[in-house]
């Protein structure tokens, strides 16, 4: 099926729709490899240290923290935003990739929708820690209570509310409806007894009659075009918790594109992060071809050229506006006591990423995964950016500050990247992790594919 | 596999399985055109031609979710401004107790999220889902259609179906296999 540009095909040669699914499901009848044991394992211990920092937070509360007055937010809202902006590809991938028709995202968007779920449950963590009572934190949605108070809905940390628990919601529900046929397809595979019911019930009774496929599809690019809009909706929502503030480096209209193109940059660093990886360890180069690769890494380039565009205009804008507390917010973040974050911010999102430019970078997973990982690296350093230059320094001197992350909050940062790391490795054991019956559609032959 | 002397009593209808999608739209086209109306066709991905051959019209998918979505869009609006204005008055900077504007994005998000759930929950509905039971997965061959296998059936309940015709008319479409489905 190689299209008239000439391109490399999305799927190998020579694979027919049996294949495809013998291949797919066989990774989860298959026995357990030992890496998996020793990927799952290394990350579980990581969730270990996770719980022990959550049950140290939850008896000691927030103090144990690097925040203060005046950096009120610190790790907590840094988290959140990269951990959110990680799963923002995921629906990029599986909704705005689906409504523009590009049939390569078939083998990558279960594994991305997959992606979203998890850094959605790992950024919810941290604004449920943060307010500091976790056990209260019902208190922030609208419910009839003895204490007669409605939550105050001009607030975007309300909002943002609203925006998450829906993006949380709509990715699950996109996600277990692409999986159902694949479900059924496990179902009829399976040979034990216990599994067939198993993978029946979450099938719910899934026959591939032609009105089921009729309602299926439709339903599927509802949500599709449902999702697409949602998500750029979540990251402005998410930037507006700055924006609407009046900090200096916070209060910008540029906000809610930037994040939203920073979001959809860091998430397609972590798709590649993670199926660079996979593609081999399970021996996938036939469904997540080179081609897929470099599609993600030009997407990445793209967006990061939108980001650096944000920086620069950022800095263009502190000058032209004439605002000496604008003008020294950005000499403090190049020179101030966090300049440090602020070169390695330039060098892993503004520079590393243009090495992608190059034929030879293009063509090499192992150097796609190198610059990923420093996008991966670079997008939590904008936040850090972001958070800690301008709360630290407001307006006024005598109200200036210091901020630095202690364990606990390094503890809890990289413990939500074992969660996530482990949520990924039970996923790709227990579930398909390519969409099969999506596979078997951009096969030649299969419907009024050319042979 | 002889059929003649089958009895129809405990019979759901007859399941012919083909190789490819083309002789099973083919098929679908065939019995349409020999006046059978209870039809259905079993396909591991969704193919349109096959659902457009057994003449099915359109999904209300799409209007469930534009219920949804204005119900979530309305409902949320009309729930923010009876708690801002009516309930729990707040001055907030001297903003009014209608505004309008900070509230369309909970109302944006509540429009989604209703859709979402009508698109999917109506899909589960029209396609009668969950059903644990149904007497296709008797046919042992069955399950090769989440694989690479295309079906079609004739139910018992269509007026023209009789066990001997039917099956004579299915083996005529050139399938691999006709095999009666049991109730």
């Amino acid at each position: 099926m190689s299209d008239p540009l000439g391109k490399a095909p999305i799927v190998a040669p020579g694979h027919t729709a049996g294949s495809v699914t013998d291949k797919i499901s066989s990774i989860v009848f298959e026995r357990t490899p030992r890496w998996w044991w020793a990927a799952f394992g290394a990350s579980f211990l990581l969730v270990m240290m996770l719980l022990h920092s959550l049950t140290k937070l939850l008896f000691t509360g927030v103090g144990i923290w690097g925040i203060n007055i005046p950096v009120g937010w610190g790790f907590a809202i840094i988290n959140l935003v990269w951990w959110i902006g990680i799963g923002h590809a995921g629906t990029l991938i599986s909704a705005i990739l689906l409504l523009l028709r590009q049939e390569w995202r078939t083998s990558i968007n279960r594994f991305a929708e997959a992606m979203t779920l998890f850094a959605v449950a790992c950024a919810g963590i941290f604004p449920l820690i943060h307010v500091g009572r976790p056990w209260l934190a019902y208190w922030l949605l609208p419910y009839p209570n003895t204490m007669e108070l409605w939550p105050q809905f001009r607030s975007p940390l309300i909002w943002d509310v609203f925006a998450i628990s829906t993006y949380a919601t709509v990715s699950a529900l996109f996600w277990y409806v692409g999986l159902i046929p694949d479900l059924a397809t496990l179902r009829d595979r399976s040979v034990q007894r216990w599994k067939k019911m198993l993978f029946g019930a979450f099938a719910m009774g899934w026959r591939g009659s032609a009105v089921h496929w009729h309602n299926y599809e439709v339903a599927y690019l509802m949500l599709a075009a449902l999702a697409t809009p949602l998500v750029v909706s979540v990251h402005s929502v998410i930037s507006f918790d700055f924006a609407v503030g009046q900090l200096p480096g916070w209060h910008a209209t540029i906000f809610p594109p930037y994040f939203v193109a920073g979001a959809i940059f860091a998430g397609f660093a972590m798709v590649l992060t993670l199926s660079i990886p996979l593609r081999r360890l399970f021996r996938l180069e036939d469904f997540i071809t080179l081609r897929h690769i470099q599609n993600m890494a030009k997407v990445m380039l793209a967006t990061g050229l939108i980001v650096a565009y944000g920086y620069m205009t950022e800095i263009f804008m502190a000058f032209y506006s004439g605002n000496q507390f604008e003008e020294f917010m950005i000499l403090n973040r190049i020179a101030g006591p966090y300049r440090l974050y602020w070169w390695a911010l330039i060098l892993t999102n503004v520079l590393a990423p243009q090495a992608i430019w190059l034929r030879k970078v293009r063509t090499s997973p192992a150097l796609i995964f190198l610059v990923a990982m420093f996008v991966n690296v670079g997008m939590w350093l904008e936040r850090y950016v972001i958070v800690v230059t301008s709360l630290s320094r407001d307006f006024l001197p005598s109200s200036w500050g210091t901020y630095s992350g202690t364990y606990w909050d390094w503890s809890l940062f990289i413990g939500t990247i074992g969660l996530f790391l482990a949520l990924i490795f039970l996923f790709i054991r227990f579930l398909p992790m390519i969409s099969i019956f999506e596979m078997r559609t951009i096969l030649p032959g299969a419907k009024g594919n050319p042979e | 596999m002889n059929g003649v002397e089958q009895e129809t009593v405990g019979t759901y209808g007859l399941m012919a399985e083909f190789e490819s999608p083309t002789g099973l739209i083919a098929a679908c086209e065939a019995a349409r055109e020999a006046g059978y109306t209870k039809l259905d066709a079993y396909t591991p991905y969704p193919i349109e031609a096959v659902w457009e051959a057994l003449g099915h019209h359109k999904s209300k998918v799409p209007l469930l979710v534009l219920l949804g979505g204005l119900a979530g869009a309305s409902g949320g609006f009309l729930f923010q401004y009876w708690v801002s204005v009516v309930a729990y008055p707040m001055n907030i900077g001297g903003r009014p107790f209608n505004s309008w504007v900070a509230f369309l994005i909970p109302s944006f998000e509540m429009m989604i999220l209703l859709a979402a759930f009508a698109a999917v929950l109506g899909m589960f509905i029209l396609n009668g889902l969950p059903m644990p039971y149904h007497p296709v997965f008797n046919v042992e061959r069955f399950a090769q259609a989440s694989r690479d296998r295309y079906f079609l059936l004739i139910g018992k309940i269509d007026p023209h179906f009789d066990p001997t015709e039917t099956r004579r008319f299915l083996e005529g479409l050139a399938p691999v296999e006709v095999a009666e489905v049991e109730e």
